[in-house]
């Protein structure tokens, strides 16, 4: 029997979802070193709906839905929860309180069954409290029978293909029978008819009143699927509207609605001679046959979305991860580039996207950091180094940058985010190189060091240096280069010349 | 930290990361020194003659830690070097012995000039330390696996190579090598050319690079497998010139020579601060780290403290050292 008292509470709790909804999100806020990922974002999920969280790369969607899975601790804000004010001290809270999510990396236990990885933490018992597979077999196979999923319980994951991965990661998030479940960009890693399974899924969970939070850079799936959909850019809540009310350009439009201003100083200077040319560069599943062309004193900008593959395409320029088949030419020559060893000795330089993964040396010194690319090529003479001709030229590459530092000796983890990057530029600049690839040149670090890297760049291409620079920025793709490739998936979807290009024709080519 | 890059004119006078663990040395010297005049009411430090021996027995695992030293501050860990004592110990001596010896292993093969065990004792190493370094750069399993196999294989060779028998007699030229304070100054030189080396040369500069962040080193340009081989022969290197001298001064060589030794190695180089996840360390600091540890033996022999607490406390200190390093890990992460 069910008491006064407790359909009242009942009643409460309705009208406090149906006001608030399941999900709702208010002022959060969030700080990372040097960035702030989000500003007073807000974020509403009714039940029963499936809510498309759109934005650019680095508009802080990952950040939020990090948060709501109890990953990330907000600075800020709060979250309600069925109407109440909840705090999410780690995923595994996130998840009892009913929040499931499915993650864009895939995060199963290659070694263990199907079955085992759904039901983890939840093994069915037998009498004497050890594991009770067999009833753990069929629980799994009667998920599968729901959600129409052909796959043995009992498979190993590590032979499972991704798409199929993904469906294990699906079934395993709709079986903690969740209120919220969060999708970040679950058909990035499968095919079309199994996008449409997902979709059926999904559709079913909304008929049972979950509320459904769908991370997604690919427009169509938006029209197709979603309900309501709330735009972010650049770590701020821009609007929520209903799918049926808007058409695609409204949505690009909210999405790059930033101002172009005049701290990208691009001047014009004469472009030469080809100096690198690359045919048809493909290595299979990750890029194929991307080809351009680059000049002597040309900055060719290279945009797309995450999942583009363009920094794999400048790995293997640089011949960090070499491809598999097509062709590079530098200066018309055809070179085969097999280790960075060998691009450097062809002129080249690469500064990388990730500066602490992939860039600095982080316990080293400033002086460290900026000779090593120098030294692996001049200034040693029988294993020992010039130092003093080293210290010298470094000192003056570094007073160039304006790098702010004490001295050389200073660690360069003591630095900021602008500084190190600009002591990277400068490992480069060492090197003389006739051809720059940048790979986002300017993430992280603060607009004032920003604007003194883009007019140094300018200043490189003026000398005649060849740019390739990848940018998840528009204005600074827009406001630095003087073409502009853009790729999707892999594939290049479109070249725009400086005088035509703008944001709008950029997230066309980019989204698809 | 923000300090730093806002004054820009003051230079930061920091002291060595060496000068603390000078600290640490001088500290335990002198609380050796009271507990000696406590205990047993004499000086511990005022006794050269128990200095120079505490000297003595740390050099030769000294050599062993100079290579060591080189491979943690790569990133890596050799677990090879006490095995790879006793093999180049067996085949050193094996082509080492005096003609007056009538039952030598070689009998065709003895009063060789003492540049021959010598030189095969040390490619017998060397080629130790490039599987080793191979296997890790290459094949690109965990540097303990790698080097756990040969720690077992290289004592299964010292083994099989006389089935087990000792091999005595050497050259006095050979024994020459391991007599008075030989091994000392040998080691010395060791550590000279490697302080060199790690300061001013391309090989220093592309170790710690290597060991700082390998992905960033290789876009560099620098060859990060080459090194690697590279790094892992000069610890193979050392670690079978240190069993020749062993074997030289004990003149005679046996299977299980250098047990243990590669652990020791280890934990000279992390008390003198060198970092386990590579990146950091000297070979100043390893020197230090040594004499602390010899420093550690010899107090505790003169506190007349049985063999097995020595052992306990010993292990305690090493785990000590770790804490200490990844403690100082931590607060670099928190900065950064």
């Amino acid at each position: 029997m069910v008491s006064a008292t407790t359909a009242a509470a009942v009643d409460r709790v309705r009208k406090r979802i149906e006001t608030e909804g399941i999900l709702a999100i208010r002022g959060i806020r969030k700080e990372f070193p040097g960035v702030l990922a989000l500003d007073d974002v807000q974020l509403k999920i009714r039940p029963g709906t499936v809510h498309a969280l759109m934005g650019e790369n680095g508009a802080g969607k990952s950040t939020l839905m990090k948060i709501i899975a109890g990953i990330y601790q907000p600075d800020a804000g709060e979250i309600l929860l069925r109407g109440e004010p909840v705090t999410l001290k780690s995923p595994l809270d996130a998840l009892e309180q009913g929040i499931s999510m499915i993650h864009q990396e895939l995060a199963l236990m290659s070694w263990m069954t199907v079955a085992e990885n759904i039901w983890i933490r939840r093994e069915p018992k037998n009498a004497f409290g050890l594991i009770d597979h067999g009833r753990m077999a069929r629980q799994t196979q009667e998920l599968f029978d729901r959600l129409n999923i052909r796959l043995d319980p009992l498979a190993q994951v590590s032979e499972l293909t991704v798409a199929q991965k993904q469906m294990v990661e699906i079934a395993k998030a709709v079986s903690h029978n969740s209120d919220v479940l969060i999708m970040d960009e679950p058909t990035s890693a499968i095919t079309e008819t199994e996008v449409e399974h997902l979709f059926t899924i999904i559709r079913d969970l909304r008929a049972r009143g979950v509320g459904i939070v769908y991370i997604t850079h690919k427009m169509n799936e938006l029209f197709e699927i979603a309900d309501e959909f709330t735009v972010f850019r650049d770590g701020r809540y821009v609007g929520t509207h209903n799918a049926a009310d808007v058409n695609r350009d409204d949505i690009i439009r909210m999405m790059v609605g930033r101002e172009i201003t005049d701290m990208f100083p691009k001047v014009d200077c004469p472009i030469g001679d080809v100096v690198l040319e690359v045919q048809n560069l493909t290595i299979p599943g990750v890029f194929h046959d991307v080809s351009f062309q680059l000049r002597q004193g040309e900055i060719l900008g290279l945009a797309g979305l995450v999942g583009s593959k363009r920094s794999n395409v400048a790995e293997a320029i640089f011949g960090v991860a070499p491809a598999s088949s097509g062709e590079i030419l530098i200066d018309g020559l055809p070179v085969q580039i097999t280790s960075p060893k060998v691009a450097m000795q062809h002129g080249m330089a690469f500064l990388t996207e990730d500066r602490k993964e992939t860039g600095c040396f982080l316990m080293l010194d400033c002086l460290e950091n900026i000779q090593t690319a120098l030294i692996t090529r001049s200034h040693v003479r029988a294993g020992f180094i010039d130092q003093k001709t080293v210290t010298r030229l470094a000192e003056e590459m570094a007073a160039k940058l304006r790098v702010k530092t004490p001295n050389l000796a200073e660690k360069v983890e003591n630095l900021s985010g602008g500084n190190q990057q600009k002591l990277l530029i400068a490992r480069w600049l060492l090197t003389k190189p006739r051809i720059l690839i940048l790979d986002e040149p300017t993430r992280g670090i603060d607009v004032g060091a920003k604007s003194e890297i883009h007019r140094l760049i300018t200043g490189l291409a003026a000398e005649g240096v060849a740019i390739l620079m990848i940018s998840s920025e528009l204005p600074e793709v827009l406001g630095m280069s003087d073409r502009i490739m853009v790729m999707h998936e892999g594939h290049v979807s479109g070249f725009l010349d400086r005088s035509e290009a703008d944001q709008v024709k950029i997230m066309d080519l980019a989204a698809r | 930290m923000t300090t730093a890059t806002t004054q820009p004119a003051k230079p930061p006078r920091r002291l060595p990361q060496e000068a603390n663990i000078l600290m640490v040395l001088i500290g335990i010297s002198v609380v050796f020194e009271i507990l000696g005049w406590i205990t047993q009411g004499q000086s511990f430090l005022g006794n050269p003659q128990r200095l120079s021996i505490m000297i003595l027995q740390v050099s030769v695992i000294g050599i062993i830690a100079i290579g060591v030293t080189q491979v943690i501050i790569l990133g890596g860990i050799d677990l090879s070097s006490g095995s790879v004592v006793g093999a180049t110990a067996m085949i050193s001596m094996s082509l080492a012995q005096a003609g007056s010896f009538d039952r030598a292993i070689y009998p065709g093969l003895t009063d060789l000039p003492v540049i021959v065990p010598v030189i095969v004792g040390l490619l017998v190493g060397l080629l130790a330390g490039m599987v080793n370094g191979a296997l890790i750069a290459y094949t690109k399993i965990p540097p303990f696996i790698a080097t756990l196999g040969m720690m077992v294989a290289a004592r299964g060779f010292a083994k099989w190579y006389t089935k087990g028998q000792p091999i005595s007699f050497p050259t006095d030229s050979f024994a020459a090598l391991g007599k008075g304070m030989t091994p000392v100054f040998i080691f010395l030189l060791v550590a000279a050319v490697f302080h060199v080396a790690l300061k001013y040369t391309r090989y220093g500069k592309y170790t710690y690079a290597i060991g700082a962040n390998p992905q960033a080193a290789r876009v560099s340009g620098i060859n990060v497998e080459q090194h690697i081989v590279k790094i892992y022969a000069v610890a193979g290197l050392l670690s079978a010139l240190a069993g020749i001298v062993v074997t030289a001064r004990g003149l005679t060589a046996q299977a299980g020579m250098g047990v243990m030794y590669e652990l020791d190695a280890i934990a000279m180089a992390v008390i003198g601060g060198v970092s386990l996840s590579g990146g950091r360390g000297t070979i100043l600091g390893t020197m230090i780290g040594m004499v602390i540890f010899g420093v550690i033996i010899s107090g505790f022999t003169f506190l007349r403290l049985d063999a097995y607490y020595q052992e306990m406390i010993k292990g305690a200190i090493i785990v000590a050292a770790v804490v200490a390093d990844v403690h100082r890990q931590k607060k670099r992460v928190k900065k950064a």
